[in-house]
């Protein structure tokens, strides 16, 4: 099965991060996608510019309205993803513990719909 | 028709029923690979055995005969609903091969493993603990949705709707039929221990409604400490909780009165507790206490217990021990209400004074605001030391904290006795 790890985090606690600790946080990742390119799991990932670049667009009676920022007001982000295959719900979870992000923040792993 | 076996009647039937459908389900369940068409499947065959049972002669082994009715139900269901015939020939296919192997290995293991299975599927910690107690008690427990919802105090439309979404969630996120191995195993141990122990408190004191006790809950517990105890035996933790659950559940009879009235342990008449059951839970506590390991959690509340079962009266209890074992608690698996329980019984050593100050530091943490037995405890020791006025005020907050009417009244009673100078205490 496919499942997205959707990686959630407060991204002015993060940028707020000194120079050591972000450097140790990048290699931490670094480390993480190898393993799982290594292991099979790796379908993608990316991570994602801060909410402060983000537009949400709506269409409402034929009307694209664009405002600025993203659709909800939270206290974590949406801050990057994995799309991973695994063989079942507990290995997906496994996967997203190892996370660096899971210790600050939070995962929310989600199965992809397939149509068929 | 031999003379022997003789037709059943529908309540031998339904017993049968009630016993076999967990495990039968756990079977169907693993052989078909979908949660709702084991199901469905199942209710087939319940309906095929109400008829044939009654009139020809029953299996030797109903379970057996049950799998085997619900599996080709299944079959028939799956080329019924699906409408493209190379995939209804596959899903149809498969159940065949997987019941051709559990043919081959139809033995007493197997069938256990599918239990054990089914529970911890049931209890997967993805779920909120309500909805994995909802699923363990109409799939491992057979109860009908009616009667889940009841436990719930919840309705029927409502509860069935919490359910369809758990059995969606188990097909769609992947969660798999498995018990998990190694390291994984002791967490969801916990896990599934923790939903048996919710079911057993909810039926020892309700959180709501007219009844202080809900005895078929606290009996479907037990049932599920027995079953697990039997397919993982020789767990320290499971024999803990089954000795708690045993020697907590033995004081039933005494608990309340005819009219529904709270009785405390203080008051209670020991005569009228289960002393073959606070045997039995004894039995267990000591053969807990002889496996290697440190005691846990549910063993250590067991062992409490076991000393008030023990105590001849209230007052020639063995508090002081009682008070060190809720201190070995507080190390292990400290919790407010572990504290709350720790004061209660230093009061019976130490005197009401002492205890009163651990209890107004813990109410000062604001660790158990809303928690309706933290009033209830200090206006006791604001009554045991004779301040009325404070004691008064404790038990309104108590009144206003409980949804539990038996509590209401034991704590209006209270009141009366204060403002009647009536000293309610020392009847143990």
């Amino acid at each position: 099965m496919q499942y997205l790890l959707m990686i959630y985090q407060n991204e002015v606690e993060y940028a707020k991060m000194d120079a050591a600790t972000a450097q140790k946080m990048m290699e931490e990742y670094g480390a993480f996608t190898q393993g799982i390119i290594q292991s099979g799991n790796f379908k993608a990932g990316d991570r994602l510019r801060p909410t402060t670049t983000a537009t949400t667009v709506r269409v409402r009676d034929g009307k694209t309205l664009t405002t600025d920022g993203p659709f909800a007001e939270t206290r974590e982000q949406l801050g990057g993803y994995y799309l991973v295959e695994a063989k079942d719900l507990d290995a997906a979870l496994a996967i997203a513990a190892k996370i660096p992000s899971a210790r600050i923040g939070s995962i929310e792993v989600r199965p992809i719909w397939v149509y068929n | 028709m031999t003379e022997r076996r003789i037709p059943m009647t529908p309540i031998d039937i339904d017993k049968i029923f009630r016993d076999e459908a967990g495990r039968t389900l756990a079977t169907l369940i693993r052989l078909v690979g979908d949660f709702d068409l084991a199901e469905d499947a199942l209710q087939d065959a319940f309906a095929v055995a109400l008829e044939r049972w009654r009139k020809d002669e029953p299996p030797s082994n109903p379970r057996a005969w049950l799998v085997n009715v619900g599996r080709n139900k299944a079959i028939d269901r799956v080329r019924r609903q699906i409408a493209f015939r190379d995939r209804q020939q596959d899903v149809a296919h498969q159940i065949e091969l997987n019941a051709w192997a559990c043919d081959q290995s139809n033995d007493a293991a197997a069938v256990d493993d599918d239990m054990l299975r089914l529970i911890f599927t049931c209890c997967h910690p993805s779920f909120a603990p309500e909805v994995q107690v909802a699923l363990t008690l109409r799939t491992v427990c057979g109860l009908s949705i009616a009667q889940v919802a009841r436990a719930f105090l919840v309705g029927e439309e409502a509860m069935a709707q919490r359910l369809l979404r758990a059995k969606q969630k188990i097909r769609l996120a992947g969660i798999a039929y498995e018990v998990p191995e190694h390291e994984a195993l002791a967490a969801r141990l916990d896990g599934v221990l923790a939903v048996i122990y919710l079911v057993f408190t909810e039926g020892y004191v309700a959180t709501s409604g007219e009844a202080l006790m809900r005895p078929d809950l606290a009996r479907e517990a037990i049932r599920l400490g027995g079953l697990l105890d039997a397919l993982m035996p020789g767990r320290s933790e499971i024999k803990g909780l089954r000795a708690l659950m045993l020697l907590h559940d033995a004081r039933r009879a005494g608990r309340a009165t005819a009219d529904g009235d709270i009785v405390l342990l203080e008051e209670q008449d020991r005569s009228l507790w289960d002393r073959r059951q606070i045997d039995e839970g004894l039995r267990l506590l000591d053969d807990v206490l002889r496996l290697p390991g440190r005691p846990q959690a549910y063993t250590v509340q067991a062992a409490i217990a076991a000393l008030h079962a023990r105590a001849p009266n209230y007052r020639e209890t063995d508090w002081p021990q009682i008070a060190g074992l809720y201190e070995v608690l507080l190390r292990i698996s400290p919790s407010p209400v572990v504290e709350l329980n720790h004061a209660a019984a230093v009061s019976m050593v130490d005197g009401p004074a002492r205890a009163l100050d651990l209890i107004d530091a813990l109410h000062a943490r604001g660790t158990l605001k809303g928690y309706e037995l933290l009033p209830a405890v200090r206006a006791d020791l604001l009554r045991r030391l004779g301040r009325r006025d404070a004691a008064r005020e404790a038990y309104f907050a108590a009144i206003a904290a409980t949804q539990l009417e038996p509590l209401r009244r034991l704590y209006a009673r209270r009141v009366a006795e204060l403002d009647g100078g009536v000293a309610g205490n020392g009847q143990a």
